[in-house]
């Protein structure tokens, strides 16, 4: 019984001719979305399936959807005769296009079969069945040299009938492996150091081998040999541990360069490769051809836990993970290289690290640097320990660093030691990062999608007006008004922000007095060093003050001078929360610091139209009642009269958010959130933990932070909720802007998911400046407002803001914190009713 | 809001026949922006009066979409002037309630109405950004004596200073249907913010009731470009039919509006010396596959676009809104090859791969509206990832801006401008640039050079492999 092995990703050509039962054989062990078929795709373009004037059409359709499955890591098989070089040529460029393994499954059956076959059911001319019967035979002994990997030939109708097909396992999918894994950098022949390392690492190490009681195994890069005192010993050490399953190992370029000089092949012997052939000439045959066969067979990288690691030694691209193909071994063992040399000889290696998008964690070695630091989750372990540096290890899954420095330096480098000097800034963000329609996902709520033309509108906002994206850790959310309100006169109350939040299963609320002045968000760092560590941000700022979208608030010098206060009054802080920066949201007082533009040219000219007018609208009809007599114009009267005081109050509901501010005097700051710090994100600590920690700015300068004035309210209590709205209404009452109801526990989950991180209760007279002077009169239309999609996206949005503090706090990438701040940005494009 | 009119022409009270509303009556009319009220707060012999209240509904105003802001959501349209003050939703009340007497039309004193009588007209609250100035230059060359106050912004906040509001007063001589008529067209265009969309119908209705007396006031272009609310398209077919009523040939429509370069008065405009610089510099670097980085409505694009040695040719701008403008002027759906020219939506500070490959990427007068600590992110995304053979780069040197007088001392020559470079801060930044990337730098001074200060505008151009 024949069988047929077939990688699990491969791109198979059924070769034989017309008649020979490919698409039975193929409809037998294939899916059927896995076959693409000649015949169909002359149907799709030709609506005739034996069109042969279809044909180039047809394959051009059909390697179109090939190249796309292949790419989306998909087998495929493609259902034609192949019996000419070309058609196979194609196929095979196709898979090698895609890095996957072309093979061949060949019918090769006595002739009769076919003729009696195709007798019944295409009527081929006899001479062209002929034809391609010739073309068969000359076509089987070349297969392998045409580049297919695997062959298999189908004698006969039996052998048809009887095939099995076997799916093999890529080499490099270790994926059910998960470790715990310690990935050690390039070794070369550092005997001593790798002893050491293991055995911090918590390895028993002997001569030829080394087990981890904990079941630990250990992953090394490649370049074991080469430059180093004793690449025979740790040949001999790292083998044995392959051999007992206790070490994986990939292929680096020195092992490569090695086996053909141990092959005899010319080699440029350079690059520390003497020592090692001397070395390896003093050994015994029997230890130099198994060291020869071990390196020879070192594959070039591995997927590991899951598919969650990926080790090659020169770091692997997300399209090649998992791959075959020549270039993909390449990329394994030299990297992304342009072929041009550096100053020092030395292949110029392109940043492909800085592009890396995948969601595998890469771990790679080869090229030199002095500290192993994350890049978009690739990380490179070859802190030259040859060269007088460290041999580093990465715990995995703990990510956790492990170093032992060098006894000396046995090699002398060919270019300095210096850290991977990245070609692009750190903070290099793609487009494809941002643009098009996008999925972003959230902790708090899983996939959210942001639609394309928002983003559009975004992209211009943030590369034209935003600050630096490093500084860029969050965004604040927008935020939802409570139900509307039917208490006479009255557009918002608290009444129904309690409620709301009673019916949610949230009992404990608190309120919060509303500053009325600009949202900000500060970003600030004990010091320079700490930005750079922690934002890489190296220009010497330390930190940065945004606007809701983005924007800077103040100039370079006046940024830096308000920042200095913030940190000073944040000394206490920096023990008591053990971090070196933190990130504050706030309200920046007064509004008419930001908002002065917006108040002179919109809100200040109404309420002076309104008082001027109106007196002589007043005067025209005082005199035309007294004219004509009283009761002509007494109804029109009385409303100009009440739209005089409506502007009037209108008029003093702005002022009180306005004093005139001269550099940073009179401005302040009033802290509602600790957003995040080195700890992490502190979304999840409750109310009373945030006002502790913003209590400490206060109290250290009360000049610059505002305290909040709180009260809490147990919403299932009628008491404490009466005195809740007692609370409020004194607030608005002596001309605050209103409140907002948290639940205590900040982060709250209620009877349906996360509840609204905050409800905003506005005074009726602050709702004049949103609605309007003479709002109050229209409050029946004013009351059919819809809430729905404000509240919907104010819980979006507190996802993704938050969902950009946790990756951000876990030392993700640039663009992954990128995404979800600039997803906040693009549903503030919204067109949600902007008086919510 | 509120207009009064007035007359001392004997027996004043004749005016209630002109307007064709009884003086002794109070009459209201619905008209679309809320109710109109028409009374006399005095009407004898000598001195009558006519005032118009109009009562707007703030509301509904909202809902037909009417607000000064006009589209989006902002809340611009909810807190707005639009009941209070004169603007064209009062013009448009004048022009329905007192329709016939703007026609000059009565019945019951045709003479009258043919006659210039003493007038004088109050509007309380007028918008007029342009100050008291633009209202006398408006209203002057048509016969009245002027007296414009401005009207302050808020006695709370005297350093706010004044608004855009003048209190109007004018009287002179002139027939009523006249002085209605000029109001009709002049209450819009001084304030400028026409709260509906102006269509094809707008220019019969300026030449309906400008026809008189806009053709030989001064301001005429101004009155007409306002009032049409700077739609170019029809302004210039308005202008040419105002010309035909004055008996002119038209005037070519020449214009284009170059924001970067207003303080420039020559000709050529250094906007065109820097293209013909830069399509030179193209020239000779060979380039044919070109990127316009920084694209805007196209300019650049047009003579890329006429040029068939490019045959590769792509706009890129942050804005989607200008691509689409870019678009529609360069009339890029018309082109018989759809593949030579794209326009993308990107942005420099973000790397972009569909850019990479080309021979030439220009970045004209784009540098200096990014913030200094995004030109990293810049260089890294046009030299790292589009990687061109060719980079040409131009900018304003900012020495040179003191030979602009219109241009005060320490200011930009655009608003959205974040830093002006000197020569040697450009050279500084552009060697800089080729080093880290591999890029030999030239630099060329554009425009004419002084001797002391340079030329307006410097470039460099950038070839790979130094």
């Amino acid at each position: 019984m024949p069988t047929l092995a077939i990688p699990e990703l491969s791109l198979v050509a059924l070769v034989g001719v017309s008649g020979s039962g490919k698409s039975t054989f193929a409809a037998r062990h294939f899916a059927p979305t896995q076959v693409l078929s000649s015949d169909f795709f002359r149907g799709l373009v030709a609506d005739d399936e034996n069109d042969q004037s279809a044909s180039a059409d047809a394959f051009a359709a059909l390697y179109q959807v090939a190249a796309l499955r292949l790419r989306a890591g998909r087998l495929t098989v493609v259902d034609a005769t192949h019996l000419h070089r070309e058609d196979r040529a194609r196929l095979v460029a196709a898979a090698r296009e895609q890095d996957v393994l072309p093979v061949a499954v060949v019918f090769d059956l006595p002739p009769s079969v076919a003729r009696e076959r195709n007798a019944g059911h295409r009527a081929l001319p006899d001479q062209v069945l002929r034809r391609q019967q010739d073309a068969l035979r000359r076509s089987v002994r070349g297969l392998g040299r045409e580049g297919f990997r695997k062959v298999h030939v189908l004698s006969s109708v039996d052998d048809v009938a009887a095939a099995r097909v076997e799916w093999e396992k890529a080499y490099n999918d270790r994926r059910e492996l998960t470790g715990p894994f310690d990935v050690i950098g390039d070794v070369h022949g550092c005997l001593i150091e790798l002893r050491a390392l293991l055995t911090r690492l918590g390895y028993v190490v002997s001569d030829d081998g080394a087990y981890h009681p904990g079941g630990r195994t250990a992953v090394f890069v490649g370049d074991l040999v080469d430059r180093g005192p004793a690449t025979p010993g740790v040949l001999r050490l790292v083998m044995g541990m392959v051999e007992a399953g206790t070490a994986l190992c990939v292929a680096g370029n020195h092992e490569a360069k090695l086996v053909q000089a141990l092959d005899g092949r010319k080699v440029r012997i350079a690059h520390g490769r003497a020592e090692s052939l001397a070395q390896l000439a003093a050994e015994p045959a029997e230890f130099r051809a198994r060291a020869r066969e071990f390196m020879y067979g070192l594959i070039s990288h591995y997927r590991l836990d899951g598919g969650r690691l990926v080790v090659a030694h020169a770091g692997l691209k997300e399209q090649y993970q998992g791959r075959s193909s020549g270039r993909v071994r390449a990329f394994c063992l030299y990297g992304d290289t342009t072929g041009e040399t550096d100053e020092y000889g030395l292949p110029v290696r392109l940043p492909w690290a800085q592009d890396y998008r995948g969601a595998a964690a890469v771990v790679y070695g080869h090229t030199t640097t002095t500290e192993a630091e994350w890049v978009n989750n690739t990380i490179c372990l070859d802190t030259g320990c040859v060269f007088g540096g460290e041999l580093t290890a990465l715990r995995w899954p703990e990510r956790e660093l492990v170093s032992v420095p060098a006894e000396r330096e046995y090699y002398a480098p060919v270019r300095p030691l210096a850290p991977l000097v990245p070609q692009r800034p750190p903070g290099l963000l793609r487009l494809d990062d941002v643009l098009g329609a996008r999925t972003v996902e959230t902790r708090l709520l899983g996939h959210l999608k942001v639609p394309e033309e928002n983003a559009a509108g975004a992209l211009e906002v943030m590369s034209r007006f935003a600050v630096d994206p490093r500084w860029l850790v969050y965004l604040p959310p927008t935020m939802a008004p409570p139900q509307t309100s039917t208490v006479d006169g009255m557009l918002e109350h608290p009444a129904e922000a309690f409620t709301s939040y009673r019916s949610a299963g949230v009992a404990k609320v608190v309120c919060e007095e509303k500053h009325m002045g600009s949202r900000a968000v500060a970003v600030v760092c004990r010091t320079p060093d700490a930005a750079r560590t922690r934002f890489a941000v190296d220009d010497g700022t330390a930190g940065a003050l945004y606007t809701r979208t983005g924007r800077p608030f103040f100039d370079e010098a006046t940024t830096a001078s308000l920042l200095d206060r913030v940190r000073r009054a944040a000394e206490p802080l920096w023990s008591d929360l053990d971090t070196d920066w933190l990130a504050l949201d706030l309200e920046l007082l007064p509004w008419s610091a930001k908002a002065g533009a917006l108040l002179r040219d919109q809100y200040a000219p109404v309420g002076a139209a309104a008082r001027t007018v109106l007196p002589q609208v007043n005067e025209v009809l005082a005199a035309t009642a007294k004219r004509l007599g009283p009761g002509v114009v007494d109804d029109l009267a009385a409303r100009q009269s009440r739209r005089l005081h409506n502007a009037q109050v209108y008029t003093r509901a702005y002022g009180r958010y306005c004093w005139p501010v001269d550099g940073l005097d009179g401005i302040a700051l009033a802290p509602f959130a600790v957003l995040a710090g080195a700890g992490g994100a502190y979304a999840g600590q409750d109310r009373d933990w945030h006002h502790r920690v913003l209590d400490t700015l206060v109290a250290a300068d009360p000049e610059l932070f505002r305290p909040t004035r709180r009260l809490s309210v147990d919403v299932t209590d009628e008491t404490s909720v009466a005195a809740g709205i007692d609370w409020w209404t004194e607030l608005t009452a002596t001309g605050g802007e209103g409140m907002v109801v948290k639940p205590f526990e900040g982060l709250a989950r209620g009877k349906r998911g996360l509840v609204q991180p905050g409800v905003k209760c506005r005074g009726p007279e602050y709702l004049r400046i949103i609605y309007g002077p003479d709002y109050p009169d229209h409050l029946d239309r004013l009351r059919q407002r819809s809430l729905g999609r404000k509240r919907s996206l104010a819980l979006r949005e507190y996802a993704l803001g938050l969902e950009a503090l946790d990756r951000f706090v876990d030392g993700e990438p640039l663009w992954r914190v990128h995404e979800p701040v600039f997803a906040v940005l693009a549903l503030e494009s919204e067109a949600v009713d902007p008086r919510l | 809001m509120l207009v009064t009119l007035s007359t001392t022409h004997r027996p004043a009270s004749d005016l209630g026949f002109l307007l064709h509303k009884h003086p002794d009556r109070v009459q209201c009319f619905d008209v679309a922006a809320g109710v109109a009220h028409v009374m006399y707060p005095e009407a004898d012999q000598s001195r009558c009066t006519a005032a118009l209240v109009l009562e707007v509904d703030p509301v509904e105003l909202v809902r037909s979409a009417r607000g000064t802001a006009g589209e989006g959501f902002s809340l611009g349209q909810y807190v707005n002037d639009r009941p209070y003050a004169a603007s064209s939703l009062l013009a448009v009340t004048l022009g329905k309630v007192f329709a016939t007497a703007m026609k000059g039309r009565c019945d019951a004193r045709p003479e009258l109405a043919a006659t210039a009588i003493p007038l004088e007209i109050r509007v309380p609250v007028l918008p007029c950004p342009g100050g008291p100035d633009l209202v006398r230059r408006l209203f002057a060359p048509l016969g009245w004596a002027v007296i414009a106050t401005p009207v302050e912004l808020d006695p709370a906040f005297p350093e706010w200073g004044v608004s855009r509001y003048v209190d109007l007063r004018l009287a002179g001589t002139l027939r009523l249907a006249e002085a209605l008529s000029q109001l009709y067209v002049l209450l819009p265009v001084l304030d400028d913010a026409k709260h509906y969309w102006v269509s094809g119908d707008e220019v019969d209705k300026l030449i309906r009731a400008g026809g008189a007396w806009l053709p030989g006031h001064p301001e005429r272009e101004l009155i007409t470009a306002r009032y049409l609310a700077h739609q170019r398209g029809y302004a210039a077919e308005a202008l040419a039919r105002l010309d035909a009523l004055d008996d002119r040939p038209g005037e070519p429509d020449e214009r284009e509006p170059d924001g970067h370069d207003s303080a420039d008065r020559r000709v050529p405009t250094l906007a065109q010396a820097r293209r013909a610089a830069i399509l030179a510099e193209l020239a000779s670097a060979g380039a044919t596959r070109v990127v316009d980085l920084g694209c805007g409505e196209g300019n650049l694009l047009r003579e890329l676009v006429a040029d068939r040695s490019f045959t590769e040719i792509v706009g890129v701008d942050v804005a989607a809104r200008v691509l689409r403008a870019a678009n529609r002027r360069l009339r890029l759906d018309e082109l018989p090859d759809q593949r030579r020219v794209r326009l993308l939506q990107g942005s420099v500070t973000y790397a972009d791969d569909r850019l990479a490959g080309f021979d030439a990427v220009v970045l004209s007068e784009v540098v200096e509206h990014v913030d200094p600590p995004r030109l990293g992110a810049l260089a890294a995304a046009v030299f790292g990832t589009a990687a061109p053979t060719a980079v040409i780069v131009t900018t304003p040197n900012a020495e040179y801006n003191a030979c602009w007088e219109s241009l005060p001392a320490g200011r930009f020559r655009h608003p959205d401008h974040r830093f002006e470079w000197t020569r040697a801060e450009f050279a500084a930044w552009s060697d800089g640039v080729g080093a880290e990337f591999g890029y030999r730098v030239r630099r060329v001074p554009v425009g004419p050079v002084d001797e002391r200060v340079g030329a307006p505008t410097q470039l460099a151009v950038f070839t790979r492999g130094a």
